[in-house]
């Protein structure tokens, strides 16, 4: 993600809101790392951007049951953040974390209004199948764009663009 | 704490929750001697490969291939290895000294336990393992289970350390061999390493690929759905790493031909930029 963020034009992507699981503590450390480079590299003047984080729909190993569950609490989260943020790009690379906010830009869309478009870059680690994420967005049609990083997936699902290995 | 022997080979101090850097060895005096072979986990468990890394065949190939040093990042591995350090001379005093080096690291473990048990743990290592149990699902058994983890962890390496350490020299013939449990960043142990040894996350194969190592890909078959094998048989394919499984590890190491492995060129994100671009209607640059 973050080697695609440093070649799109800053100014073009402006403010950025980062979200990240809760459970995560890696990735918004990463992003707030690049958000300073950029101002030190003095591409923006001034820090707009915002970090968040959203429930996860579900751990590695829960149980399905109680998926369903926490997989509400996610939407009506991501709902949430929807609301507030009012994105006209959603940007994500899965995993699940990000498919309840696809579904509610996409519902948006449906019903007309906050129009999103939504680009889903599928990880580099999948290289002959598909997530579940990259399945549900490529196959309910939600991803405006559907980028994936090795040839094999591309001539299995021809909707997605290969754009090579982004690492 | 970093003893200095005669002969110029340092002992660094083992440090369970690592977010200093760990000093391997002075590599002043045997840099030409000095091969260092870098076993890392990620933030995963994968006690087989740290088993397979610490089997007598696998050292004996390493060995043979002509690697000195064996430094083991094990994550919250269980399995605890031989911890060897033993000088290319081998001589009494060297042993001697190592001795009270291992004394005195596992009087500081005792110490350190003891401290654990009675006032529970504080500062970095408090936060280290409440992230590391957090990571986890959530179950008061895994709560218990890193509490004996890093308890067990403390008293193997100070019984360990004293009573192994009589039996680890000379037993593994010339390979030095020390272990870690976590780093904020690999990066320096990359940059001195000259082979990799590593588990299938993307993370780490492409920050290996980056830094230009040879690399050794060693795939989880106890994980379900590995998809990961996917990315490393592919790239193994590609010439650009080699790909073996625990059982299989000596035998790749000792078959590697390291110069018919081709370098990784790193990707390329502008195509993505051009196409989300295009699609808002943004002009081209």
């Amino acid at each position: 993600m973050m080697n695609l963020l440093s070649v799109l034009q800053m100014d073009r992507f402006t403010p950025r809101f980062y979200i990240a699981a809760a459970t995560d503590n890696m990735s918004l450390q990463k992003a707030r790392v690049f958000e300073d480079s950029l101002l030190h590299k003095k591409v923006i003047k001034g820090s707009s951007a915002q970090f968040m984080q959203i429930y996860r729909s579900r751990e590695v190993g829960q149980s399905y049951v109680t998926s369903v569950w926490t997989t509400l609490l996610a939407t009506t989260h991501a709902l949430w953040l929807m609301v507030k943020i009012r994105p006209q790009v959603v940007l994500c690379n899965g995993p699940g974390t990000c498919i309840p906010l696809c579904v509610i830009a996409f519902l948006f869309k449906v019903i007309g209004i906050r129009w999103s478009s939504i680009f889903y870059v599928e990880s580099i680690a999948r290289v002959k199948r598909l997530s579940l994420s990259g399945l549900l967005l490529y196959k309910l049609c939600i991803a405006d764009q559907f980028f994936v990083q090795w040839p094999q997936l591309q001539r299995k699902y021809p909707r997605a663009h290969y754009v090579g290995c982004l690492m | 704490m970093v003893v200095k022997l005669s002969g110029g080979v340092h002992f660094g101090q083992n440090r369970i929750i690592d977010n200093e850097k760990f000093e391997m060895g002075d590599t002043r005096d045997s840099v030409s001697l000095k091969r260092i072979v870098f076993v890392t986990v990620g933030t995963t468990c994968f006690d087989a490969l740290v088993k397979a890394v610490d089997t007598l065949e696998v050292k004996q190939e390493l060995t043979r291939r002509g690697y000195t040093h064996l430094l083991i990042q094990m994550g919250r591995g269980t399995y605890v290895p031989t911890k060897a350090a033993v000088s290319l001379s081998g001589s009494c005093h060297v042993f001697a000294e190592s001795l009270v080096v291992k004394f005195t690291n596992g009087i500081q473990m005792f110490v350190k336990l003891i401290k654990f048990c009675t006032t529970g743990i504080r500062g970095k290592e408090k936060d280290a393992c409440i992230s590391s149990i957090r990571n986890k699902p959530k179950s008061s058994k895994i709560g218990v289970m890193e509490f004996f983890h890093y308890r067990n962890f403390i008293g193997a390496s100070s019984v360990a350390a004293l009573t192994k350490s009589t039996l680890s020299l000379g037993e593994d013939g010339l390979m030095a061999v020390d272990y870690f449990t976590f780093s904020s960043s690999i990066a320096d142990h990359l940059r001195s390493a000259s082979l990799v040894i590593s588990h299938a996350g993307s993370g780490s194969i492409f920050e290996t690929l980056r830094h230009g190592k040879p690399l050794i890909v060693v795939v989880n078959e106890d994980l379900m759905d590995n998809h990961q094998s996917e990315l490393a048989e592919e790239l193994a394919a590609r010439k650009h790493l080699y790909c073996a499984h625990p059982q299989s590890l000596h035998q790749v190491i000792a078959g590697m031909d390291l110069e018919s492995l081709l370098p990784y060129q790193p990707g390329d994100a502008t195509p993505v930029a051009k196409l989300i671009n295009r699609f808002l209607g943004f002009p081209d640059d």
